[in-house]
């Protein structure tokens, strides 16, 4: 009993001191004592840790750049898979506008069959105005057919194979087209130039035309249907000793930029050849 | 062999012109590759082959144009017979004799494909066409004559292997 009566006020001074320390602690008597104590310690535990990390560093960083390389040039290729996709999409979209304009058209005028076609080549020759379609006999198309876009007439098929066919455009040197203007209802002939312009002409010296006037066709002569649009009267040429009166005119149809037309495949063009009367000789 | 070449490389020529190299106009004139490969073939020494590639160059481009049948074979006919007859007259200078033989094919070509035109009744003024067919094709096949020589030069080193002597 005498020995065990030490050793319990040892525990209770030391329990007393704990509790006031903690005290003091809690209410920030301590705060200097223990900066004093802990900075060292701390200083010497950053130092430690960072040498430590730099040595890891230095050990690891050829993985890390043998790992970045790939890395990037898995992204590199990832971005240049994505550009070309991008391209491939915004000509698909460009594509679907195209088609979309020509579904419009179609419905607009039901009247007519249609069969679409992609231009695959123009002619070799600078002096033909021509273009190649990849579509043929097999798809119901025959010599003759009108060729239009949702803009206006483009021409006529020239010549068919099974799988392809030619089209003559309107503004070739050989292509003559009866046609009638819009408001003033002149008639006249439009004509293909080697420019590749075309040309009202054959129009009467006593009609009056306006520049801006719509060009139709006519439909006399059985080559095109009637009302289809070929371009707008630009500039109007009477001179005095000229038998008729001739215009420039601007063709709805860009030719340098077609990529799609449209073959109206119900629509015969009627040979009136043999109706021509041949000058017998006297 | 030599044949399948030809064919093949005036396939892939007639595909050329007319989807890319007719698009690329300068006013309303193109550049011709069938008819420089032609030429540029013809002046190659060694070559006998050079009138059969004509005739199958000839053959592709009437497939892709709506000029008469047979127009741009003859045409190529001459413009090989001009140049067969320069390269044994400037043989010392092939690309002088390139040069000379574009500039005066492609006027006999231009005129043969004019002519025939004009044969089937259609009215086509001829000063405008000199300005705005002959002169910019004519310039463009100048541009180019070199390039194609070059070209045609390491095609026929090919085709006709130098001999090594015993």
């Amino acid at each position: 009993m005498k020995s065990n009566t030490p050793q319990f006020l040892q525990l209770f001074i030391i329990l007393l001191i704990i509790l006031g320390l903690t005290g003091l602690a809690l209410s920030g008597y301590l705060t200097s004592a223990s900066r004093i104590v802990v900075g060292p310690i701390v200083s010497a535990q950053t130092w430690i840790a960072k040498r430590y990390q730099a040595i890891q560093s230095l050990i690891t960083q050829p993985e890390d750049i043998n790992t970045l390389r790939q890395s990037n040039a898995e992204l590199e290729a990832e971005n240049s898979r994505l550009q070309v996709q991008i391209i491939e999409l915004q000509q698909q979209v460009a594509e679907a506008q195209l088609l979309s304009t020509l579904v419009d058209y179609e419905r607009r005028h039901v009247e007519n069959e249609y069969v679409a076609a992609s231009v695959i080549a123009r002619d070799l020759s600078p002096f033909m105005h021509y273009v190649i379609i990849d579509r043929g006999s097999d798809d119901g198309l025959r010599k003759g057919m009108p060729v239009i876009t949702q803009q206006g007439l483009v021409g006529n098929i020239a010549a068919v194979t099974s799988g392809a066919a030619r089209v003559q455009l309107i503004n070739d040197p050989g292509s003559s087209i009866n046609v009638i203007l819009q408001q003033s209802a002149v008639e006249g002939v439009v004509n293909g130039q080697i420019t590749g312009e075309i040309e009202l002409d054959m129009v009467s010296k006593n009609a009056t035309i306006q520049p801006g006037e719509l060009v139709l066709t006519s439909g006399l002569g059985g080559k095109y249907p009637a009302n289809l649009v070929i371009g707008q009267v630009v500039t109007i040429r009477s001179e005095a000793y000229a038998l008729f009166q001739s215009a420039s005119v601007q063709p709805a149809v860009d030719f340098s930029q077609l990529e799609i037309v449209l073959i109206v495949t119900n629509f015969q063009p009627e040979d009136i050849s043999p109706l021509v009367p041949v000058p017998s000789n006297p | 062999m030599i044949y399948l070449v030809g064919m093949i490389l005036f396939g892939i020529l007639a595909i050329l012109q007319s989807t890319i190299v007719s698009r690329m106009q300068l006013i309303n004139g193109t550049a011709d590759l069938i008819l420089l490969f032609i030429v540029a073939w013809a002046l190659q020494d060694k070559v006998e082959s050079a009138w059969q590639w004509c005739v199958i160059g000839g053959l592709f481009a009437s497939f892709y144009s709506a000029l008469p049948f047979g127009t741009l074979v003859f045409g190529y006919l001459i413009a090989t017979s001009i140049a067969r007859t320069l390269k044994r007259r400037v043989w010392k200078a092939p690309y002088l004799a390139m040069l000379a033989a574009t500039f005066i094919g492609t006027l006999v070509l231009q005129l043969v494909s004019l002519s025939a035109r004009l044969l089937t009744g259609v009215n086509i003024p001829i000063i405008s066409t000199l300005n705005i067919i002959f002169l910019p094709g004519l310039l463009l096949n100048l541009i180019l004559a070199i390039p194609v020589y070059s070209i045609m030069r390491d095609v026929a080193g090919w085709l006709y292997p130098e001999e090594l002597e015993a």
